[in-house]
Parts: C-alpha cells; sequence; structure tokens
C-alpha cells in the first residue's frame, strides 16, 4: 500500500509566525528611528540653529514650501519649519512632564488601595470611577480656567485628570502579586505593609506602570493640542503645536494647506512612533497580547 | 503551646472551607496532619500562621489569644512562626537574589548588621553553596530553592515551624536533606512543629504523632 503524502507543503503556521514578527521588527525600527529625530530635533536644533522662530516678515507672509522655507511661512512671514520644531518642543515637554506626574500619582494610589485593601481600597477606587465619570477633557477645561495661560496650567491639568486609568492598572497588579505567597512568606518573616508595599509588590507593577507613562506622553500632547486649540491652553504668541493649527485656521480657509498640515504632521508622527514602542515593548512583558494604538 | 480552639475558616463566609478545627502542637512536639489533596490543610496552616483570619474561633499561641492577622499580628507574634510553603517558586520573590531572599526577615526586623553572617550560617545548615546564593529564582532548581526558603523560615529562630506540604516537589534526597535540617534545628532549639502534607509513609516516619484531617475538622 503506498501513501501519498504532500511532503513540500510546508506548516502554515511557520510562515504566519514569520511574517507576524518581521511586521513588529520593522514597525520597531521605524518607531525608534521617528522618536530619536523627534528627540534629537527638539534638543539640537534650538540651540544650533540661531534663527529666532518670532521673526515677522510681513513681505514674505504665508509663501507656500519652497528652497527657502521648506515649510512655507505664516500669515505674518515666521518660518513655519522653525516654528513647528519649537512647538513640538514645547508640546514634548508638556506631555512627558504630565504623563510621569500623572503616572507617580496614579502609582502611588493605586499601590495604597490595593495595598491597603477592605474600606479604604473601595472608597478609593469609588472615588476613581466617580472621577472618571466626567468627560476627562471637561475636566482639564476646568482646570486650566481657575488659571492664568501657561505651560503649567496645562501640565497640572492634563496630570490631575490622567492618572486614573494608571490607579486602576496598579491597583489590579498590586492586588494580583498580594495574594502571592512571597507575600505571605514576607508577611511571616516580620515585615511591615509599607515593606512588603516597597520591597515587594511596586517592582513587579513597575513595568505596567512604566508602559502606561510612554502611552500617555502622545495622549497628553494631544490633550494640549486640544487645550490650546480651544484656546484655553498656552498663549497664542507661545509656539505648540496645539496653537500653531489654531492660528492657521483662518488661512486655510483661504487655500494655504501649509500652516496647518505640518504642525498635523508633528503632531501624528511622534504619537504614532511612540505608540509603536509602547506596543513593542508590551509585548515584551505581556506576549500574548498583541498590541493596539491606544490614544 | 500553639492551639486551635474551634477555627472555621475559608475565603467566603457563607461557604468556609472548614468548619470547627481543633488542633494543638505542644513546645518541641512534631505533629504531622494528614489529608487528601484539596480538603483545607494549606488554609489551616496558613490560620495557624497567623496568615489567614479565620471566621469563627480562636488560635492560642503560649497561652494567649492571637488579636489579629497577618499585619494586624505584632511583629514579635508572627515572627515566632516560621511558615514553608509548598511551592518554592511562589514562595519566592523573583527579583531577590537567594541571599537577599533569606536576609529579607533580618533586614525587615532591623537586624541588617547581623545578616551577612547569619545568611551564610543558615546557606551552610541548609547547604547551599555561596555560589548558590548569588542567583535569582529562576536560575536555581527547585530543590536548592525550597532550601533557601527554609533557611529565610530559620533566619528569625522561629519557637514554631509549619511546613505546608513542604517536600511535596521534591525528590527523595532532598527530601530527607531538609527534614534532617528541620529535626536538627528542633533538636537544638526545642521548636514545636506543625507539617502538613499527604504522605503518610514520610509523616509517620518524621514526627511525633499524625492526626488524619477527619479527626481535626468537618469540612
Amino acid at each position: 500500500m503506498t501513501t501519498d503524502v504532500d511532503t513540500d507543503r510546508k506548516p502554515a503556521w511557520r510562515a504566519h509566525g514569520t511574517a507576524r514578527r518581521s511586521t513588529h521588527v520593522l514597525r520597531l525600527r521605524v518607531s525608534c528611528a521617528l522618536v530619536a529625530v523627534t528627540v534629537l530635533a527638539v534638543l539640537l536644533v534650538p540651540p544650533l540653529v540661531q534663527l529666532d522662530q518670532q521673526a515677522v516678515d510681513l513681505a514674505a507672509k504665508l509663501q507656500p514650501p519652497g528652497w527657502a522655507h521648506p515649510f512655507g511661512t505664516d500669515d505674518v512671514g515666521r518660518d513655519l519649519l522653525l516654528r513647528c520644531v519649537y512647538g513640538l518642543r514645547v508640546s514634548l515637554l508638556v506631555g512627558v512632564v504630565a504623563a510621569l506626574t500623572a503616572t507617580v500619582i496614579g502609582t502611588a494610589v493605586g499601590a495604597a488601595a490595593g495595598a491597603l485593601g477592605g474600606r479604604a481600597d473601595r472608597l478609593v477606587m469609588r472615588l476613581v470611577d466617580t472621577l472618571s465619570s466626567v468627560p476627562h477633557l471637561l475636566l482639564g477645561i476646568f482646570i486650566v480656567a481657575m488659571f492664568r495661560p501657561g505651560v503649567w496650567p496645562v501640565v497640572i491639568s492634563v496630570a490631575l485628570t490622567h492618572w486614573l486609568s494608571t490607579a486602576r492598572i496598579v491597583r489590579a497588579e498590586v492586588l494580583s502579586l498580594r495574594s502571592r505567597p512571597f507575600v505571605d512568606a514576607a508577611v511571616s518573616g516580620g515585615a511591615s505593609r509599607w515593606r512588603v508595599t516597597v520591597r515587594h509588590l511596586l517592582p513587579g507593577v513597575l513595568p505596567q506602570a512604566g508602559l502606561a507613562a510612554v502611552l500617555m506622553v502622545p495622549h497628553a500632547m494631544w490633550h494640549e493640542s486640544a487645550l490650546s486649540f480651544l484656546g484655553l491652553g498656552l498663549p497664542t504668541h507661545t509656539a505648540s503645536l496645539g496653537t500653531l493649527i489654531q492660528g492657521a485656521r483662518g488661512s486655510l480657509l483661504a487655500g494655504q494647506w501649509w500652516p496647518t498640515l505640518f504642525p498635523g504632521l508633528f503632531l501624528i508622527l511622534p504619537t504614532l512612533a511612540i505608540a509603536g514602542l509602547a506596543g513593542a515593548w508590551r509585548e515584551r512583558i505581556n506576549p500574548r497580547r498583541r498590541s493596539e494604538l491606544m490614544l | 503551646m500553639l492551639e486551635l480552639r474551634a477555627v472555621t475558616a475559608g475565603y467566603d463566609r457563607r461557604a468556609p472551607v472548614f468548619r470547627d478545627a481543633h488542633l494543638t502542637v505542644a513546645p518541641g512536639e512534631a505533629v504531622g496532619l494528614l489529608g487528601p489533596s484539596g480538603c483545607g490543610k494549606s488554609t489551616l496552616a496558613r490560620v495557624a500562621a497567623l496568615l489567614h483570619r479565620p471566621d469563627a474561633g480562636e488560635v492560642v499561641l503560649d497561652g494567649m489569644p492571637v488579636r489579629g492577622f497577618r499585619h494586624r499580628a505584632p511583629r514579635e507574634q508572627r515572627t515566632t512562626i516560621g511558615v514553608v510553603f509548598q511551592q518554592p517558586r511562589l514562595a519566592a520573590d523573583p527579583r531577590l537574589r537567594l541571599t537577599d531572599l533569606i536576609a529579607e526577615p533580618l533586614r525587615a526586623t532591623g537586624r541588617r548588621a547581623s545578616a551577612a553572617d547569619r545568611v551564610a550560617e543558615l546557606a551552610d545548615t541548609v547547604g547551599l553553596t555561596p555560589d548558590l546564593l548569588g542567583r535569582r529564582p529562576h536560575e536555581v532548581s527547585d530543590g536548592q530553592l525550597q532550601r533557601a526558603c527554609l533557611a529565610r523560615a530559620l533566619a528569625l529562630k522561629p519557637r514554631w515551624l509549619v511546613c505546608d506540604e513542604m517536600t511535596a516537589m521534591l525528590d527523595a534526597s532532598t527530601t530527607a536533606a531538609l527534614v534532617r535540617v528541620v529535626e536538627d534545628y528542633r533538636a537544638s532549639t526545642g521548636a514545636g512543629l506543625l507539617s502538613v502534607g499527604h504522605d503518610r509513609t514520610l509523616l509517620t516516619r518524621w514526627c511525633d504523632r499524625t492526626v488524619p484531617w477527619e479527626a481535626v475538622a468537618a469540612g
């Protein structure tokens, strides 16, 4: 008896797996390159290029992209490439500081709730639920409206409205770690609540908290832009991606597309790059979950 | 005396794991608790080690009723009982090197200065070589990790030892070595032992008396 076996056929899972892997590697490389270019641009361009981003040249107003001005000029003749780099610098600063602050608050609240448990945990989490039920852009607008326009009100507003999800993540992780026998062993060995939290629980949640912080950077940048676009964030003379887009609204209606397009791209590309990096990080700490863009 | 009087415990008040458990361990005595898998032995061991608050009944330690469990128990009371768990992988913080793992109770109770000497002494007692002490839990075998966990349980010289299926994951020679360490410790300090397990042969050879689960608690 002969059997007819197709020996040339390759197993399907292998090809699928490699394809997925190479896509991941490509995405990771592109994201790394974009983040590196962004960071280098905002760090190096202002000190190296001794040009004034506020220099007004009314004779050259609203020029389309060309050799003299690669991104064109705005309605008072300022170079848009320079304005975009300065704007990105402010937006990135706001994003990073706000994300770090929110993560510190969220981690502290989540770890305290998870480690204390019982009534304290229920009380804190109901407070978190209550705050989450208010749309956070609305809450953010309420907070910035209490201060004079500037960078810090925006940072405070974004930080105070964005620690809630981190607190939930950290509390859930702490609750799951708290029931492990190694925590029992620490309790039995005389460790105080503080020591158990700091030495055994917090190090276990840091990867998740770090991931939440990275994912929050683009989110915070978008919030800064949204607040500035509404005229509630940074003062209009400070270049940020939000103020640039807001200032360009009028010229867009008149057919000049470049003052809106380039700040928009400067907002979208770093956002995608940071989200790509965060996705790779997430797959590293939890390979079973496929990453998706979270904004 | 370590006494459990009419203890009812579990994770849901409406459906306790066991009811009305009575158990006494005298100083210097080794008591083996025999029971099938899933009967509630480990929960009883956690109650006896003051790690789980019972729903009813009381735990009496040296004539004093225990008022609080886990962090609510005074540190002096908690540390008089050393605990060894069934699965060393879960009972060891994956980030700590074995030397830090063993030193953890010493540092937590403010004996940082003497920790290094005591760790070396304990490692020698349980048979861990210095090169193993620098490794993390994932770099050693279950048997080596359980030795470290036993060393950690003995670090504060407890007057009571609770071993929850301490040797269930181990081979015969490691089992014999660990039982020898516990027995040497008991011989030198007069500590009492509650050893929980399902291996009748081991427990009858190891302990002064063994009690079947049915004689201790109602399900």
